[in-house]
């Protein structure tokens, strides 16, 4: 059954049908397992920290240090992995268990000092960057047999596309997500919180530790990212990953999520990083547009979906005093 | 004694201070199973403070909750609900992105692993609210039914989490006629299941069709708990008065009106209002009535501009204006007091005395400040004619009582002298004792020779102070009683001509 609030997953998922149509139909080489492989390849990381970022908007919050978390991690593991002779598995586990921390401070933060989200996470974007930039200014490639063995991992097709790991650690967080999402109690606190905080306090939501697991998951899935960034280039660069929570939060949007909260899908924002992929990928086949397209066309692309967004908040409300039905009762 | 006589819920002597002020004194409350009661008081009275106390919002600062037997102790809402003690509030808080399943089980959802089971949900919810005699579609979102549904299920809610005391508060301020049936025959349901309800409204025609007994409250102090088939509705308002009142408030209607003021000429907005065509003259009254929905606010908007009209003219006095906004409405002289007193009037953050200069010094310009002196003296001289009622002029308005914040509201608007005054719902949701002020108001505006129109859901007060009433329907004016024509019977009889308004007959 199709109901108002999938409406825009669904206008998300033809964008898509829609763009790659339109992209085979010009560049027929498009159409190939080749392109889908480097489509999941090249977004992991923003696809991973995008499913954090659901999660934090779906609650009708913002997280902006997920672009500089990413860089710590990044720098972390690179001078960890150079320094000592810790297993980078360690590493992970390390560094996974500080950016979790780091996100749950965070959303204790804004729930006990009822602070807004934009702020907290605004001082946490500098204290992550700043951080990474004490740990070491320079690039800091990683050289170290572990990584050499998880980058040689793929699946390869028989038109010699290659699925490598960290497409797969993608795929597997969304799915992950989707049915934290829609199927466990913590997740319909989360769309609680984003359908209004006041009430869900009242229904006994329990909103501290709801916020704080948001926020926790979303520090704790740009760690993650940055594990996976770190893969993809070999290296950990205090000034990589610049303003790439703001392309998360344009995928999450592009993918139907309503920024102030409580109505979207998990899956919505797996379509919205592929969309932005398929813009950049077709501006590569094209060879002659300048990268920077890709912002124009996402900038457009955003502004159509907030359009759509607020044309659906009209409708439903419209249509709202239509549909009741009563049993005849005295 | 058997355990079935046993009250319910039984306090005794709950105290509440606040700063300043004792919020609760001594308070007893005794709620029998299968009882509906009533908890009366004017604003102010300490209604809201004893639920809180009761559902463990606020601590008590003495005195014992006894429940089904048992001395109990609630320190929030969370356990007041696993006591046994349910709320439901007047606006409704459930959460509208949810489905309605969703909303009736959020926080005990049926499990699977550590999956949410929902399609065992969705079929407990259905069967859950036939029970309720509502047959709709759990797995819709809840913002696609109506504000009586929503308050079912909100009910719902409450009773099958605690499902021995319920208490409603103000359940039916913004439900039409249709709806509160169907929210009685609910109610009714769960008074024959033996569930103790609390039933708080300011519609005493509704506490006498629906409950059983009353306990009245007037300063913080219980003044009376009666039996609702001995007394009469009289008895009730003296009680939550300390006083006699007169129970229908009448204003002296000024016979001679004056020479038209404003004249308006078939304006309208397709989709919102048929154009209608109206004058005022000074020192008249016009009301407006009309079901909800009937384009009651939407014509004072209109004259407000507050929405743009796309059709008609206007003229002040006799010359044409044109009111796009409502600065342009203020600027002609136009004052107007929204019905959603909350989000429309107050700045709730703001001083009472801040609120009353608001439009006063909005007309001024910004770069023109009034000096603080006279800003004072504006504001008490309205507190003090206007009979509001605050510590000082420097609290906040949203800790005012809703009588209070009506009647600053109304300050903001005489403060700027207007010659036509456009009130919406001037006596929705405040004390009865306000509520005769603010008619008595009414009646001394007009003799000034302002000229007013006043839309009003309470067709008495309609009859007790307008020279002239427009009925409408269906976002079209339908019908105008004059003079002695204005009784509530005619109103009634144009609003239900050719409709099938069976319940208002």
């Amino acid at each position: 059954m199709i109901r108002s609030t999938h409406l825009p997953l669904i206008v998300t998922l033809l964008t898509f049908v829609l763009a790659y149509a339109l992209c085979a139909s010009q560049y027929p080489t498009m159409l190939s397992w080749r392109v889908v492989a480097n489509l999941l390849t090249d977004n992991a990381f923003l696809g991973i920290v995008a499913v954090g970022m659901t999660f934090v908007i779906l609650s009708g919050g913002i997280d902006l240090s997920v672009g500089s978390v990413i860089a710590f991690t990044g720098v972390f593991l690179a001078v960890i992995l150079r320094d000592t002779s810790l297993h980078p598995l360690t590493a992970f586990a390390l560094v996974l268990v500080i950016t979790t921390a780091f996100g749950a401070a965070m959303g204790a933060t804004i729930h006990y000092l009822d602070m807004p989200a934009f702020i907290v996470t605004l001082a946490g974007m500098f204290l992550a960057r700043g951080a990474a930039y004490v740990l070491s200014t320079d690039s800091v490639s990683i050289t170290h047999e572990f990584y050499d063995v998880l980058q040689s991992m793929y699946w390869k097709t028989a038109s010699g596309g290659r699925f490598r790991l960290i497409g797969f650690v993608m795929v597997l967080t969304f799915i992950v997500g989707a049915l934290v999402a829609h199927r466990t109690r913590f997740g319909q606190n989360v769309y609680a919180l984003g359908g209004g905080a006041g009430a869900a306090r009242l229904m006994g939501v329990p909103v501290a530790s709801t916020t704080i697991g948001i926020y926790a998951v979303s520090g704790g899935l740009a760690g993650l990212s940055g594990i996976v960034f770190s893969l993809y280039t070999s290296a950990g660069y205090s000034l990589a990953t610049v303003g790439v929570e703001l392309d998360a939060i344009a995928a999450v949007v592009i993918g139907g999520t309503l920024l102030t909260g409580g109505y979207g899908f998990v899956a919505g924002s797996f379509f919205g990083i592929l969309i932005m992929g398929l813009i950049q990928t077709y501006i590569v086949f094209d060879g002659t547009l300048s990268s920077w397209w890709t912002k124009i066309v996402i900038g457009g692309l955003l502004f159509a979906f907030i359009l759509l967004q607020k044309g659906l908040t009209w409708a439903s409300t419209a249509r709202k005093k239509a549909a009741t039905g009563f049993i005849a009762q005295s | 004694m058997t355990n079935d006589s046993l009250p319910m819920l039984h306090a005794t002597g709950i105290s509440k201070f606040f700063p300043g002020t004792i919020a609760l004194d001594d308070v007893d409350l005794t709620l029998h199973r299968g009882e509906i009661h009533a908890l009366l008081g004017e604003n102010g009275a300490g209604k809201s403070t004893l639920i809180k106390c009761l559902t463990g919002v606020y601590r008590r600062d003495g005195g014992a909750i006894m429940l089904d037997g048992q001395t109990v102790d609630p320190t929030s809402t969370n356990h007041s609900q696993s006591l046994g003690i349910g709320t439901v509030y007047q606006e409704v808080n459930l959460l509208p992105n949810l489905t309605v399943a969703e909303n009736l089980y959020l926080g005990r959802q049926p499990m699977r692993g550590p999956f949410v089971a929902r399609r065992a949900m969705n079929e407990a919810a259905r069967t859950s609210l036939k029970g309720f005699g509502i047959d709709i579609d759990p797995a819709q979102p809840l913002s696609t039914y109506s504000v009586a549904v929503q308050q079912v299920v909100a009910i719902a809610r409450a009773v099958e989490m605690s499902g021995k005391v319920l208490i409603l508060d103000e359940p039916t301020a913004s439900l039409d006629l249709d709806e509160v049936k169907l929210l009685f025959s609910v109610i009714r349901q769960l008074k024959s299941r033996g569930i103790a309800i609390v039933f708080i409204t300011h519609f005493l025609d509704q506490v006498f069709d629906l409950c059983d007994r009353a306990t009245v409250l007037r300063n913080g102090q219980v003044v009376g708990s009666r039996v609702l088939k001995d007394v009469s509705q009289r008895d009730i308002v003296t009680l939550m008065l300390g006083r006699q009142l007169d129970t229908a408030p009448s204003a002296a209607k000024s016979a001679a009106v004056g020479a038209p003021l404003l004249q308006i000429e078939s304006l309208g907005k397709s989709g919102m209002l048929d154009p209608f065509s109206l004058t005022i003259r000074k020192g008249e009254v016009v009301g407006l009535a009309g079901l909800l929905g009937s384009g009651r606010t939407e014509t004072s908007k209109l004259v407000f501009g507050a929405v743009r009209a796309d059709s008609g003219t206007m003229k002040l006095n006799g010359k044409d204006i044109s009111v796009t906004s409502p600065r342009d409405a203020v600027a002609h002289g136009f004052a107007l007091c929204p019905e959603d007193r909350k989000t429309e009037g107050i700045i709730g953050d703001l001083s009472v005395r801040d609120n009353i200069v608001l439009a006063l010094q909005a007309r001024q310009g910004w770069l023109r400040p009034i000096p603080r002196r006279k800003v004072d003296e504006i504001a008490e001289h309205y507190v003090r004619t206007l009979d509001i009622r605050l510590a000082n002029l420097d609290v906040p308005i949203r800790l005012l009582s809703g009588g209070n914040q009506q009647k600053a509201l109304l300050a903001r608007w005489l403060a700027t002298d207007p010659d036509v005054l456009i009130l919406d719902e001037p006596t929705r949701g405040i004390d009865i004792g306000a509520h005769a002020e603010i008619i008595a108001l009414i009646g001394r505006l007009q003799q000034d020779g302002m000229a007013l129109l006043v839309a009003s859901s309470e067709m008495e007060e309609l009859v007790a102070y307008a020279n002239r009433v427009i009925v409408l329907r269906d976002r079209k004016q339908v019908g105008e009683l004059v003079g002695a024509d204005i009784t509530s019977v005619n109103i009634i009889k144009a609003i239900a001509a050719e409709t099938r308004h069976e319940a208002l007959q």
